[in-house]
């Protein structure tokens, strides 16, 4: 039984870090959009270039928070997660 | 130039010394702590040992260790370019001060109210110069403090500290008031809002630099698992040799390490600079405010 609980955590905690990940389709699109955005900016006005690219890796890596942070969800779903939860599970049954 | 005296080059000595001791220190802590049989793992900073103390204990790991580190090389680097300051000519390392001073008094003047530029500029190149010198220290191969999220979650509560101090310009009332801005049901969500600042930030940067080495750590894990697949018929020395290892995690690491690490600490600073400027309640209202104030001492 308690190894089936265990199982049960375990195999939870890695399904969420993969839901988890799904939150990296977010920024993949608005990464994607921006750049796309600054391309078009740049042959419309080459001279800009240097602000555009500077400004568009701004934008990129603001963008990219969500991504982390469900990047950060995951690595703590995987690394630190079973140990506290298998660690809850055994303090409640008294072992 | 040429008559430089003993004198000035012991202290050249002393200060390269001083720039490139604790870099060493840090191999060679790596070397000596981390044991051998450890291989190839994804670890949190390894805890030295605990201070007891009161409230908590407090915790001296490889991250506290490694940003100590390199806030003396930083220093020493700093020490070195500017000693032997001349007002005419000059050697070719106050070039590269006076250049990095230009540079970052250009930024902070692009970024930041007129009123900010003098007394923010060194708070802003010191966060800038701190965060990207750690996230490069992971080419050494020492743990990077910026993947410790403490070490960035210090500079984030630092940095929110000062965006209070400068909502508090407006003052006491004034800045309670603002939490209650466009109605007063909106509290609670400012509230979060205050603390989302800081929060962000720490993730963002922390996030970056540790999803490198964790991805770089993944890959140089299954390259190593692939060579022993394919290579591992070989005899001997040949066998156990991970040659599939030469090569991408060194491609992964100048984007990881090299452009992640200076992107974010890029991000660091100018979100600071944007955070700071933006808490300020403006001239005319801190001017006001004074003008209010002076009757009172007055009488």
């Amino acid at each position: 039984m308690l190894e089936l609980a265990i199982g049960i955590i375990l195999g939870c905690c890695a399904l969420g870090a993969g839901c988890a990940m799904i939150a990296g389709i977010g920024p993949g699109i608005g990464e994607g959009d921006a750049v796309g955005k600054a391309c078009e900016a740049i042959g419309r006005q080459p001279e800009c270039k240097g602000s555009v690219t500077s400004t568009m890796i701004m934008g990129c890596a603001i963008a990219e928070t969500t991504g982390i942070y469900a990047l950060v969800i995951a690595i703590l779903l995987i690394f630190v997660a079973p140990n506290t939860l298998v660690g809850v599970l055994l303090k409640a049954i008294g072992q | 130039m040429k008559d430089k005296n003993l004198r000035f080059r012991i202290i050249d000595g002393l200060l390269i010394a001083m720039m490139v001791l604790p870099l060493v220190a840090a191999v060679v802590l790596q070397i000596v702590t981390k044991p051998a049989s450890e291989g190839i793992t994804i670890t949190g900073a390894r805890v030295f040992f605990t201070i007891p103390m009161p409230l908590m204990d407090l915790v001296i790991s490889e991250a506290q260790v490694n940003a100590w580190l390199i806030m003396i090389t930083i220093l020493g680097a700093c020490l070195f370019l500017t000693h032997g300051l001349q007002v005419e000519g000059g050697s070719a390392r106050q070039m590269a001060a006076e250049w990095a001073v230009e540079k970052l008094d250009g930024l902070v003047a692009g970024n930041m109210d007129p009123i900010f530029h003098a007394s923010y500029a060194p708070f802003v190149g010191a966060i800038l110069a701190l965060s990207a010198c750690s996230s490069l220290m992971s080419l050494l191969g020492v743990f990077p403090p910026t993947s410790d999220v403490n070490v960035v979650a210090g500079w984030a509560i630092l940095v929110f500290g000062l965006i209070t101090k400068n909502k508090l310009k407006a003052g006491v009332g004034a800045y309670m008031k603002g939490f209650l801005d466009p109605i007063p049901v909106m509290l609670p969500m400012n509230i979060i809002g205050e603390f989302a600042t800081p929060v962000s930030m720490t993730f963002r940067h922390f996030g970056n630099v540790l999803s490198g080495s964790v991805i770089a750590a993944l890959v140089a894990w299954a390259l190593q698992s692939l060579s022993s697949l394919v290579l591992g018929w070989l005899p001997g020395f040949l066998g156990d040799f991970p040659l599939l290892q030469i090569g991408l995690p060194g491609i992964l690491s100048v984007y990881f390490d090299v452009f992640s690490g200076c992107i974010q600490a890029f991000i660091f600073a100018m979100l600071t600079m944007l955070n700071i400027s933006n808490a300020y309640p403006g001239d005319d209202v801190v001017q006001e405010r004074r003008a209010k104030k002076k009757p009172v001492l007055a009488k």
